[in-house]
């Protein structure tokens, strides 16, 4: 939760508000930094970002109203301006999430959320995909080799309709594990409550220091707001 | 009530909804304590039948009882009983295991029985014991061998310690070792066993007493040792022993 009040904050600050940033991108580092996560591994993580930020990065050079130049390239200021908010945006959101992800498992991610009251069928739905996830992307792996042991190799638009079959099959199977795994839960007694993951209650300590970090950002976006840099 | 048949089918027949027959009158009857192998070819009604025995498929005709009790899919309170009787282990332990990890998998029966606590973990930890996968009890199911998975799922059944383990094709896919120690296992349960396969030596590795299930009825039900000797009565419905084996 500390992450998404964080990336709101952050996403909802203008980007001309420029010293808020720095302080938000401060504050993912000293986060970063406690948690002790080297930062090669940070940012290679962080590089998933880079196809979406891809279009970001043309936004200047296509669009309307007042232009100028930077180093002898002509931009329009609103599609610099909306640029560098989503690069920036961008990456403040990915980096935050990849903390997360490097600091905490699944498991416990998934327990904080039920803890948190996210409502119990999403949080169900979620571990059941944690689960499954291995089995059906190894499924997807057999019929890949399946698929090349017969000589079959996607190389173009007409290789599509095979990966379409290939995919509709998929989703068959996994619908139908689906059903199988529900007989085997109805096996056992299942009446729509799985048992709970053994949360402990949090403590007012563990809050406060959840909502440090979107505090300071929301400090440091006001604060800028109204010095009006 | 403690001497009813664990297992007794009268008359059982079920057709599926689009009109296919699978059961056309099963009649069978499993003592207390014994181990029982269930053959037949592909799409002889096994799994029909293996259905029938927790009330997934509502009886249509004839009646299922287990220890005396009547199978009735419409009594909510009585399934939920019948259910923590009849333990069955799946063909694919993917399928049986669906928790994040092996323990709350093994918690999630005894769970949905009412145990909480301490009392849950004992259980939890007496089955996982059982099948001797106690070390395994935080991994998460992906993480085990096929072998591994197997005796999971069983141990997922023996938590709700019920009357009656139902293992459809419980060799399948198995290793030489695994097949042995999961052979051990059952072995070292006291506990009436049904036990769905193709797999003639591992039956009769196990079960003093076969019947076949074949077009929807049961056409034989003997000493194991009997049944498989019967070169003609196995031909007839689609049996046989691996080449080379025999069993005098």
């Amino acid at each position: 939760m500390t992450v998404l009040a964080f990336i709101s904050v952050s996403v909802a600050t203008p980007i001309t508000r420029w010293p808020a940033f720095i302080a938000f991108f401060s504050l993912l580092i000293f986060a970063a930094v406690m948690s002790k996560i080297p930062v090669l591994l940070l940012f290679k993580r962080a590089l998933i970002e880079i196809p979406f930020v891809f279009f970001a990065i043309l936004m200047p050079f296509f669009g309307e109203g007042e232009k100028f130049s930077i180093f002898g390239l002509m931009v329009y200021r609103d599609g610099l301006l909306a640029g560098t908010s989503i690069v920036v945006k961008g990456t403040l959101g990915v980096l935050a999430a990849v903390i997360l992800s490097t600091t905490t498992t699944a498991r416990e991610i998934l327990r904080g959320l039920e803890t948190l009251k996210l409502p119990m069928i999403m949080v169900q739905i979620a571990s059941f995909m944690l689960r499954y996830i291995n089995v059906i992307s190894d499924e997807m792996e057999r019929m890949k080799v399946a698929r090349e042991s017969r000589g079959f190799i996607a190389t173009g638009i007409k290789h599509w309709k095979v990966l379409a079959t290939a995919a509709a099959a998929l989703f068959i199977r996994s619908y139908e594990r689906g059903e199988r795994v529900h007989l085997a839960m109805l096996s056992r007694g299942f009446d729509g409550a799985l048992p709970s993951l053994d949360s402990h209650s949090v403590t007012a300590r563990e809050w406060l220091t959840a909502l440090s970090i979107p505090g300071f950002a929301l400090i440091a976006s006001i604060t800028a707001l109204l010095i009006g840099w | 009530m403690s001497n009813a048949p664990s297992l007794q089918i009268t008359e059982l027949a079920f057709a599926y909804p689009d009109g296919n027959q699978a059961l056309y009158g099963v009649n069978l009857t499993i003592q207390k304590g014994e181990r029982v192998a269930l053959l037949g070819p592909n799409g002889a009604g096994k799994t029909t039948l293996v259905m029938h025995m927790n009330g997934i498929h509502p009886t249509m005709q004839g009646e299922v009882r287990i220890s005396g009790e009547l199978v009735d899919s419409k009594n909510k309170e009585s399934l939920k009983a019948i259910r923590s009787k009849v333990g069955i282990v799946f063909q694919d332990p993917d399928d049986q295991l669906f928790m994040p990890t092996v323990g709350e998998d093994v918690a999630f029966g005894p769970y949905n029985m009412g145990l909480r606590g301490e009392a849950l973990e004992k259980v939890v930890a007496d089955a996982l014991t059982q099948v001797g996968m106690i070390d395994f009890i935080d991994r998460p199911p992906h993480h085990l061998s096929f072998g591994q998975r197997r005796r999971v799922a069983v141990a997922t059944v023996l938590a709700m310690k019920p009357e009656i383990l139902v293992l459809d094709e419980p060799s399948s896919n198995l290793d030489p070792a695994s097949r042995r120690e999961l052979a051990d296992i059952l072995r070292s349960l006291d506990i009436t066993i049904v036990m769905v396969t193709h797999d003639l030596p591992y039956a009769f590795e196990l079960c003093e007493r076969s019947v076949i299930l074949s077009g929807g009825i049961i056409v034989a039900d003997d000493k194991t040792g009997q049944i498989l000797n019967d070169e003609k009565l196995l031909k007839s419905h689609r049996l046989e022993l691996p080449v080379g084996f025999s069993f005098n």
